[in-house]
């Protein structure tokens, strides 16, 4: 997770307080999305951003987890094609698994 | 409506590993943080040899030796199995570092540039022989400089050193004394781009056999900005290697976008042709020394050499309809609007949909796509994973979605209407140009009828608008139809053409009888 975002999901956490922000993510490949994963969770893994060593402990979703809350018109014209490139699969399992590693 | 042409295209590229230790933006900057890194002592330890660089079949491919259809049967990682080809293509040249040196002296109209006499002479030779510059610019290599001299505005903090094998061989000296924009590393990157650029302009005017003379405007889409700290970015980098490429009869402009620059550049060339305007005009970049080892960091932790040690450079020629070369369909034009949305599937939707379906034509008439091609081997390690391979299964998604492909023929779709990506990661290089080349042979050999060129941009980098950008365009097989350049729908212009040519025959006879 780069710099900025880590940043900007201290700053808003800190703003609005942990327990009112849930972390959406989009990434495209399962194992870049656990590292957001796990730096939103127990703090940055590579011990190189602003994340480091905090524990927001924010409640994070990969957008495809969350396909039944968004209407379906939008999900069609925003997301369904990437729904048909990317492996979703392994992007569900590997968010499923870090959740339950570190929250 | 009678299209203009691509008549030619040439591709370079440069071995640069000591421009990538002194210049490369990652490796520099943990110079700065970190002097005894790891990372620093592991990359010079996996740093390629020329020969390395020659026979690596992506750069190969880039140069027109391999197709790359002949690049899939070729087996990875490509790094451990090299091929045994030349330094020469058969669009371009793959030049060793110590040449290119001696071209950005040719390069540099200000003597910013500064090579220890030793070195000079015998590159000069070198040169020679290549016959790509004439005697007076080669002559420019006899100013040479005392090494302590270099030693001297080094240490002084006045100059970039050049090195050959851990020697230094010269310098690129600041233009000012307190200009941030004529810095020693902004004049040192400038000169990257314009020898590259001169080396591409240069090889696509000789390997073609074209007269330079004929060019009337080049269009110069790299990423870098030339101007002092009044116009940083105030050009004129197109004029400025025309001048060292000795198109005496062009003028010409910077144009930027991103990557997407060389396809907006080359839309811009193909309506100067098609109006009339312009008859020949060039569009090319240099490459980029910042972008040298972008991704080192990755590379070196995989145990792999470090793959971005390629400064890149592409010319192409837009001309008016000869009827044999292939067109630039400036009616089937692809753009990415301010409102179109940056999700991927918008951008999709509205670069690669959105022309095709406004002229009937479906996704699976497109024999191939071309959008950045940037070699997975360099990518794939730093995470981005293979991006044509995403490309192309993006735009099948699409076929799938509007009911052209069923699901289960969806993998397919990237075999059948696209190609394994090999440019070098130069921001600007990949992003579809690669491949004209090889889409004009595929084309002219009647392997293949239609093809789209995509250029995307990621313009948030410079921080003034966090829009995505975009453009594509088809190119087409020729029709054998020679008309007069616009349209006019009664063939005026074309009869005023016949009346001049008339008027100029009459005018001849009357000076041959007034002669006598």
């Amino acid at each position: 997770m780069d710099m900025a975002n880590q940043a900007r999901v201290k700053e808003t956490a800190e703003k609005f307080g942990s327990d009112k922000v849930v972390v959406i993510l989009g990434g495209a490949e399962a194992e870049s999305a656990g590292l957001t994963a796990e730096t939103v969770i127990n703090g940055d893994p590579t011990y190189a951003g602003p994340l480091t060593n905090i524990a927001l402990k924010l409640p994070v979703y990969h957008i495809f987890e969350i396909k039944d809350l968004i209407e379906p018109e939008v999900y069609d014209a925003q997301i369904s094609m990437m729904e048909m490139v990317l492996d979703v699969d392994a992007i569900k399992n590997e968010m499923e698994s870090i959740r339950q590693q570190f929250s | 409506m009678t299209f203009p042409v691509i008549k030619a295209a040439g591709y370079i590229l440069v071995h640069a590993p000591n421009i990538m230790m002194e210049h490369g933006t990652t490796i520099t900057m943990e110079r700065k943080n970190n002097p005894d890194s790891n990372y620093l002592q592991k990359t010079i330890k996996s740093i390629r040899t020329f020969e390395e660089a020659v026979n690596y079949a992506p750069n190969q491919v880039y140069i027109g030796n391999l197709t790359p259809q002949e690049l899939q049967e070729v087996p990875r990682p490509w790094y451990q199995n090299l091929l045994a080809q030349g330094r020469e293509g058969k669009y371009g040249d793959i030049i060793p570092e110590n040449e290119f040196y001696a071209v950005m002296k040719i390069a540099d109209s200000f003597q910013l540039v500064e090579l220890e006499q030793e070195f000079a002479a015998r590159i000069k030779n070198t040169l020679a022989a290549k016959k790509l510059f004439h005697v007076k610019q080669l002559d420019l290599l006899d100013k040479t400089s005392e090494r302590k001299h270099i030693e001297e505005l080094i240490s002084s903090g006045k100059a970039d050193g050049l090195y050959e094998n851990n020697q230094l061989v010269g310098c690129v000296r600041q233009a000012h004394e307190s200009d941030p924009n004529l810095s020693t590393h902004v004049v040192f990157e400038n000169l990257v781009a314009k020898a590259s650029g001169v080396l591409a302009l240069k090889n696509l005017v000789s390997k073609n056999n074209l007269d330079a003379n004929l060019i009337d405007y080049i269009i110069e889409t790299s990423e870098e900005a030339i101007g002092d700290m009044n116009q940083r970015g105030g050009g004129n980098l197109a004029k400025a290697i025309g001048e060292i490429a000795e198109c005496n009869n062009a003028t010409g402009v910077d144009m930027r976008a991103f990557c997407a620059g060389p396809a907006h550049g080359i839309l811009s060339a193909a309506a100067l042709v098609q109006s009339g305007i312009f008859k020949n005009v060039v569009v090319m970049a240099g490459g980029s020394s910042a972008k040298l080892g972008m991704n080192s960091r990755d590379h070196v932790n995989k145990e792999m050499p470090v793959l971005e040690d390629m400064v890149g450079g592409y010319a192409v020629l837009i001309s008016e309809n000869d009827g044999q070369n292939p067109v630039v369909r400036t009616d089937i034009v692809g753009k990415h609007k301010i409102s179109s949305g940056s999700s991927p599937q918008a951008v999709i939707q509205a670069i690669v949909v959105d022309p095709l379906e406004r002229n009937n034509l479906k996704l699976t008439d497109v024999d191939v796509y071309a959008p950045e091609l940037q070699n997975a081997e360099i990518t794939a390690p730093a995470g981005a994973g293979d991006v044509p391979l995403a490309n192309y299964k993006m735009i099948g998604a699409m076929a799938v979605k509007r009911g052209e492909i069923s699901r289960e023929e969806l993998p397919q779709f990237a075999t059948r209407h696209g190609v394994t990506g090999f440019a070098p990661t130069q921001g600007h290089i990949p992003s579809g140009v690669p491949l004209l080349g090889h889409i004009r042979d595929s084309i002219l050999a009647g392997k293949m009828q239609r093809a789209m060129i995509i250029g995307k941009g990621s313009l948030f980098l410079g921080r003034m608008t966090d829009l995505f950008d975009g453009i594509s365009f088809i190119i087409e097989g020729n029709a054998g139809v020679i008309g007069p350049t616009r349209d006019t729908g009664n063939g005026e212009e074309f009869k005023q053409e016949i009346r001049n040519l008339l008027a100029d025959a009459i005018q001849e006879l009357a000076r041959s009888v007034a002669g006598r």
